[in-house]
């Protein structure tokens, strides 16, 4: 964990600590980009290979995740996993559900 | 004291005390069928506004007390100096001019039946053109902080938005609800998924049973009562999930940054309520659609609006400025002449939530104080009323 390079422009942001996804916020991002992430709750960061090419505003699963995992984000239970997801891959309508209709 | 303690803006104030940042004429139709004739009196008579809308007939019980709240919180609302209003019959019309008389306002009032839309409209030209005569001659005046309402509700959102432009909302509520602003949020179906959060966000436990006593019937008369799928066609919307959102959950997270780290609400409104309880955040019971939520806030008295989008939703109001904030680098390249307060400078981690917070108060003040938004530049002047069911 460190703080950002002043001229290092994240790829990914992730809300709180404990979530297991992040959020792409470049245009553009391919599949192998080695990104910096950050958490916005205390700014620190890390590294993460992109696992797909994936659009800004979506998501990226921080570590591997499993069909009936909770999607974590704010800290908070946003849905369930409802298939395998790797690290690094897309988290979407199409591996994540709501739990409430 | 805190810097915000000593704002000021030059505002205009009414008869009844109130403050409001614009002064318009409004030609106001009762009913579907007085939309020509309202019209037909804004095109003689420049400088007033005309506001067509798709109800007023035959409508009855709680869905009726809201058409009336709704058309006599528009004419009441400060930022409109006068009103003329015409509708079919003298009943209803005359009920809806009193109502929004009480403010100490002018109104004039015309119905149609037996003398048609000609004599209708040369009897109501005449009085709006006295009311643009007046209008114009009002001056602004020095107002303080505390007798700004503001309202809010997001739009067209993604992830960005939870990111973004919402704390940048909250913070503004943040700063501004202690020098005693009037806030408002809603959106009461989008809350599901936060609405543990937002209940403890209450001033009290009592104010918070209240709310979810409300949440739940919108979730059990509105959504449960008419579901046909999971609602993810509608909740989250293709824009939402578009932009990346993929559970209301996490939509209502985003959405519940608009209030902030420390704000409480003091009292829940019905849609279009005006608040009693005095200055402080309110919550007001109201769809999740853009036009509409905003109608029923201006309606409750708010005088700006605040909307932050992520995918660009490009809502106005006839009367209410509404101040557009986006985070998403995207938006700003592609739908740029929306924009208002560019905060995309929170995502490359250049820019503070508190110092968009700040970007945005400078905006809300340059606003109060005359500035057109890009809303208001580009024409967006949506009036959509809120209908509970359908009519007799």
């Amino acid at each position: 964990m460190s703080n950002p390079s002043p001229n290092e422009v994240p790829h990914l942001l992730v809300h709180e600590a404990a979530d297991n996804v992040g959020v792409v916020v470049v245009e553009g991002l391919t599949a192998g980009t080695d990104m910096l992430c950050c958490i916005t709750h205390d700014n620190s960061t890390f590294r993460l290979t992109a696992g797909a090419d994936v659009p800004i505003g979506h998501k990226i699963a921080l570590k591997d995740l499993k069909d009936g995992d909770t999607a974590i984000k704010y800290g908070a239970d946003i849905g369930k996993i409802i298939a395998d997801i790797p690290q690094g891959s897309h988290v979407h309508t199409h591996n994540c559900k709501t739990k409430r209709w | 004291m805190s810097k915000y303690s000593n704002m000021t803006f030059m505002g205009y104030r009414r008869e009844n005390g109130r403050v409001g940042v614009r002064n318009h004429v409004i030609i106001l139709p009762v009913d579907d069928i007085s939309n020509a004739a309202c019209e037909a009196v804004a095109n003689n008579v420049k400088g007033t506004l005309a506001l067509p809308h798709a109800y007023g007939r035959l409508q009855f019980g709680e869905d009726l007390d809201l058409h009336f709240r709704t058309m006599i919180g528009t004419g009441a609302n400060p930022n409109v100096h006068s009103v003329v209003v015409i509708g079919i019959e003298p009943g209803w019309t005359r009920r809806i001019a009193d109502g929004i008389r009480e403010t100490g306002k002018e109104v004039a009032e015309f119905s149609i039946e037996q003398k048609g839309d000609f004599e209708t409209i040369r009897a109501a030209s005449w009085a709006a053109k006295d009311f643009v005569h007046k209008a114009t001659e009002v001056q602004r005046e020095e107002c303080s902080v505390n007798e700004l309402w503001v309202s809010t509700k997001c739009g067209e959102s993604d992830t960005t938005t939870g990111l973004g432009s919402c704390p940048t909302v909250g913070n503004m509520y943040d700063k501004l609800l202690p020098e005693g602003i009037t806030g408002f949020f809603g959106e009461t179906s989008e809350i599901t998924g936060a609405e543990h959060i937002c209940q403890k966000r209450a001033i009290n436990e009592e104010v918070g049973a209240r709310w979810y006593k409300m949440w739940k019937a919108y979730q059990d008369d509105v959504i449960f009562a008419h579901q046909t799928d999971d609602l993810s066609d509608s909740q989250p919307t293709k824009g939402n999930i578009e932009g990346g959102l993929t559970t209301i959950e996490e939509k209502a997270l985003g959405n519940l940054e608009k209030i902030g780290r420390t704000s409480q609400y003091i009292d829940i409104l019905g849609p279009a309520e005006m608040p009693k309880a005095g200055n402080g955040l309110y919550f007001m019971d109201s769809s999740s659609a853009a036009a509409e939520c905003v109608t029923l806030m201006a309606a409750g008295g708010a005088v700006i609006h605040t909307f932050p989008t992520g995918q660009g939703n490009v809502v106005g109001n006839p009367i209410v400025p509404v101040i557009k904030i986006t985070a998403n680098p995207r938006t700003v390249r592609t739908m740029g002449e929306h924009v208002d307060v560019d905060v995309s400078g929170i995502l490359r981690r250049d820019q503070t939530i508190d110092e968009a917070g700040d970007a945005l108060i400078e905006m809300i003040r340059r606003t109060a104080n005359g500035r057109h938004t890009a809303a208001e530049a580009l024409g967006h002047r949506e009036f959509s009323m809120t209908k509970l069911y359908r009519s007799a």
